[in-house]
């Protein structure tokens, strides 16, 4: 992301709105700047603000006016009053920051399947995780903190090294150059994003390995880590396997999704073209 | 993404925050999906949900790309509900978002009646959702539970900035504007309605509770929590 210096007016109201406080304004210049390695093209600054398109010598001036008058304008703090934002063309590896970052931007343009991943959101459809598996969701750089692939390997090489299985469809698998090593590409490793998952599934005997061992590389990394359990319950809609073992090690989870079972297949066959779900949430 | 999973606090403050958002799984359940998306969206109008959203176009309050300078003295703050399911055009997540248990529980029992065949999930405390199933005579069928943040936590904003942009999963809402905005309801210089707004705005999917945040806001204006 780029702020034009001609239209930027230096209201401040873009350095709020920043999750990865990339935004200043430069004390040289006195317009916003961007810092670009810090910078995660989250498109937060240019899809949040709302935009008017006022003549930027004009907001200047008045705003020199009420600065020496000691007068503060109260504007809403959410307008860039100059539509001063201007995104521009991400080549690899950048655009891999805005696959991980923005919700909105589908897969096409860096061949990661998919941001989001189902986890057991449609394991009423999929599957997935059966009766006796967990499923891990293992996330970094959330909320506000964000994080480098480099740190994200070191979770992935340890998880590879305990003979874990990744899940296929996931961006960070697809990003893997060996599964079996857990070692990501060299040419993103640098790169900052807003977040990853990490995404696995074990058999519930080995639920209380993995945690400890997501303890083990959590103190290693620079960032905080979001950890999601994902069971299916038995046939009274009661979850006995996992929650125990969480509890076990000092967890009192208080929120969860729940998926209530209501899906089921209706497409006319398994085969017809799958329709990637944009910005997958939940 | 699990952006409604890791919201920050413990299940008494879930007490007015229900998600329940449908999601189709490729090539099992989306052949159709938007039409039944759009009729999922359309179903909670009737309960009052305080937000609808989907993960492409976001929530019922979205920025405005060409506005007028008089917006700063007076300014549309009402949520656009029928824009987001008139907007609604691709396979996506579509949620809605309630403050009341009971307003939940009708709606899922409603969803369940209708037997859209999506994959339905209510994102809120572990009993919470467990009530709402029980009232539609649902049996839970998978449960993805949050164990919160670990690792650098101290990194991580104080509680109530924490509880304000934790509510937007995709980390659209950064955490000094939502300081921000805790500060202007202190100075008085925004209501706590008011202020809900902004950071309504930039939740990207829509499932930011304008409610509770407004609750949050309205208690860290006389004591910091």
């Amino acid at each position: 992301m780029r702020i034009d210096p001609k239209k930027c007016v230096a209201c401040g109201n873009c350095t709020y709105v920043c999750p990865m406080s990339a935004i200043y304004i430069d004390p040289v210049i006195k317009r916003a700047t961007v810092d670009l390695d810090e910078c995660v093209e989250c498109y937060a600054c240019y899809n949040g603000l709302s935009k008017e398109h006022l003549n930027p010598t004009m907001v200047r001036t008045m705003r020199r006016i009420f600065q020496m008058m000691r007068l503060r304008f109260d504007p809403e703090p959410d307008v860039c009053p100059t539509s001063a934002f201007a995104p521009e063309d991400l080549a690899w590896p950048r655009v891999v920051r805005r696959a991980f970052s923005d919700p909105r931007v589908p897969h096409e343009s860096t061949g990661v399947e998919g941001r989001g991943t189902e986890e057991v959101k449609t394991n009423d459809v999929t599957g997935r995780v059966k009766e006796g598996e967990v499923g891990f969701t293992i996330e970094f750089g959330r909320p506000g903190v964000g994080v480098r692939f480099w740190e994200i390997q070191k979770m992935t090489m340890r998880l590879a090294r305990a003979g874990v299985e990744f899940e296929k469809k996931n961006p960070v698998t697809t990003l893997l150059k060996d599964k079996a090593t857990g070692e990501i590409r060299d040419d993103i490793l640098d790169e900052k994003i807003m977040s990853a998952i990490v995404e696995i599934k074990v058999p519930l005997a080995r639920a209380e390995e993995v945690i400890r061992l997501v303890w083990e590389i959590e103190k290693q990394i620079n960032t905080v880590v979001a950890l999601g359990v994902g069971v299916r319950c038995d046939e009274q809609g009661e979850d006995s396997a996992v929650l125990p073992i969480l509890q076990k090690l000092g967890y009192q989870p208080q929120r969860a999704k729940t998926n209530v079972g209501l899906g089921r297949t209706t497409n006319p066959t398994q085969e017809m073209p799958a329709v990637e779900p944009v910005g997958a949430a939940g | 993404m699990t952006n409604t999973l890791h919201r920050f606090g413990d299940a008494e403050s879930f007490r007015d925050d229900y998600v329940v958002f449908a999601i189709c799984s490729r090539g099992r359940n989306d052949h159709e999906g938007v039409t039944r998306l759009k009729k999922f969206l359309t179903m909670a109008l009737e309960f009052g949900p305080v937000n609808l959203g989907d993960a492409r176009h976001g929530g019922a309050l979205r920025p405005c790309y060409s506005m007028n300078p008089s917006g700063h003295w007076k300014r549309d703050m009402t949520p656009d509900f029928q824009a987001v399911i008139d907007g609604l055009d691709t396979i996506t997540t579509a949620a809605a978002v309630f403050e009341d248990r009971v307003k939940a529980e009708e709606f899922v029992k409603k969803v369940k009646e209708a037997d859209l065949g999506l994959c339905v999930n209510i994102s809120t405390s572990i009993e919470g959702a467990e009530q709402c199933c029980h009232a539609a005579g649902i049996k839970r069928h998978s449960v993805g539970y949050s164990l919160g943040f670990e690792g650098k936590t101290e990194k991580l904003p104080d509680t109530t900035v924490l509880t304000l942009m934790t509510m937007c999963g995709h980390g659209m809402i950064a955490s000094s504007l939502a300081k921000k905005m805790v500060d202007w309801v202190k100075e008085g210089r925004r209501s706590p309605e008011q202020a809900v707004t902004y950071l309504a705005r930039f939740c990207s999917c829509g499932v930011f509770n304008p409610a509770r945040a407004q609750r949050i806001l309205e208690q860290s204006r006389r004591k910091a929590v």
